[in-house]
């Protein structure tokens, strides 16, 4: 029972995480909730479907159907943070100016919502098919333990998910003037983070045999094995073994991520929008 | 080495790849470390009953080598490795195909990530 609340437990801590962050980075807005809502239930449905069709799935493109798969929806996930974090700094900025202040008004401009909802979807969908894997195998395995099991799933699902709202209200003691520039960074390394793991799929697949030794093995300090290890890894990418192509792609995203979001806020930009404007 | 054996070591020819992903960029970085391999050693392993067999696999040092991996138990498997910087959804009754990196020596640790207490490997690089 232990062992299966430990891995329901990783699981959901991994998604609560996630969404943990794109509360905190929609605190105040108007119907946040059911959009954060849609997207996880979404991800349910859709974790449901990927673990009834993993054996279809996986023999998809000579065998590595799943690693695309996955590195498909990590990427769609770090488009959309991306976006979401553009949009911010484009908007966010435009409207402190006129108000001189960065108040909860803000937070209340048709924000990319389906962008973030998109984002809960894919992080419960990744970790949530897994478990439904798991879970099914030991119903299906029957047997006297399986009764204890499916508690300790439960337990693992309750402690995930509390975790998650522990971070999550301890982001909320930010101020709200502060909250911005956090959840903006938070985002910013997170979708690095997917975008490496999602590099590290299409490697698994036999794509992209490029930059494929470990830069740095860092498991002596922290391993990925660990507690801390795994949600560092979930919500700033680490891993202690990084390759080539996955640091470049990290600091690429961060790169690209920071660079659009300066972009928005340029007076070039500014005026390029004024002027469309009039 | 007996024809059964199970650590049996196949060659076989991987089809042709599209290895053009997104190089462009990091083939001008001039690091084109591109594994030119044609042929691949395949490694056979079964899952059954929640364990490898065989748990303990050899590969040679800096050849990129692949393994396919039955299932032979109902129940999906999850094919895990932070070592080897894999994991892969096996589904009961399947057969799943993990590619490995050119390794350096050393042993690199898998496991059964739903059955962790008897599903353990190791890929020792020699």
């Amino acid at each position: 029972m232990l062992a299966t609340l430990l891995i329901v437990f990783r699981e959901v801590i991994e998604a609560g995480l996630i969404i943990g962050i794109v509360l905190a980075a929609t605190r105040g807005v108007p119907r946040r909730s059911l959009w954060v809502a849609y997207g996880v239930i979404a991800g349910v449905a859709g974790a449901c479907l990927v673990a009834a069709f993993a054996g279809q799935l996986s023999s998809l493109f000579e065998g590595s159907g799943q690693e695309l798969f996955n590195a498909s929806i990590l990427l769609l996930a770090v488009a959309m943070l991306t976006w979401h974090n553009v949009w911010m700094a484009s908007h966010g900025r435009a409207m402190a100016q006129e108000m001189r202040q960065v108040g909860a008004d803000v937070m209340a401009g048709k924000r990319p919502l389906g962008a973030l909802s998109i984002v809960c979807g894919v992080a419960v969908l990744r970790e949530g098919s897994e478990v439904v894997l798991f879970l099914y195998g030991i119903a299906a395995s029957g047997g006297t333990s399986a009764a204890g099991m499916i508690a300790g799933g439960a337990l693992g699902v309750l402690a995930g998910a509390g975790a998650s709202a522990l971070m999550y209200l301890g982001l909320l003691t930010i101020p709200t003037r502060h909250l911005f520039s956090v959840t903006s960074g938070l985002i910013t390394v997170l979708a690095a983070g997917l975008a490496a793991q999602a590099i590290a799929f299409i490697q698994q697949a036999g794509y992209l045999e490029v930059l494929t030794s470990t830069i740095w093995n860092s498991s002596w300090l922290l391993s990925d094995e660990s507690l801390t290890g795994r949600l560092l890894h979930t919500l700033i990418g680490y891993t202690a073994t990084p390759n080539g192509a996955q640091l470049l792609v990290y600091l690429l995203t961060i790169a690209v991520i920071v660079a659009l979001m300066r972009y928005v806020r340029s007076p070039h930009a500014r005026a390029h929008k004024t002027a469309a404007a009039n | 080495m007996p024809p059964n054996d199970p650590t049996r070591v196949t060659l076989i020819r991987t089809p042709l790849r599209m290895r053009l992903f997104l190089p462009a960029l990091l083939l001008a970085l001039g690091q084109s470390a591109v594994a030119m391999a044609d042929e691949v050693m395949n490694i056979d392993l079964t899952i059954k009953d929640h364990r490898f067999s065989p748990a303990e696999i050899h590969v040679p040092v800096g050849k990129p080598t692949q393994l396919t991996i039955k299932n032979e138990d109902a129940t999906a498997e999850e094919f895990d490795s932070t070592a080897l910087k894999t994991e892969k959804v096996i589904a009961g009754g399947r057969s799943a195909t993990v590619r490995l990196r050119p390794l350096g020596p050393g042993r690199y640790p898998f496991m059964g990530e739903y059955h962790a207490d008897t599903a353990q490997g190791v890929v020792i690089s020699e």
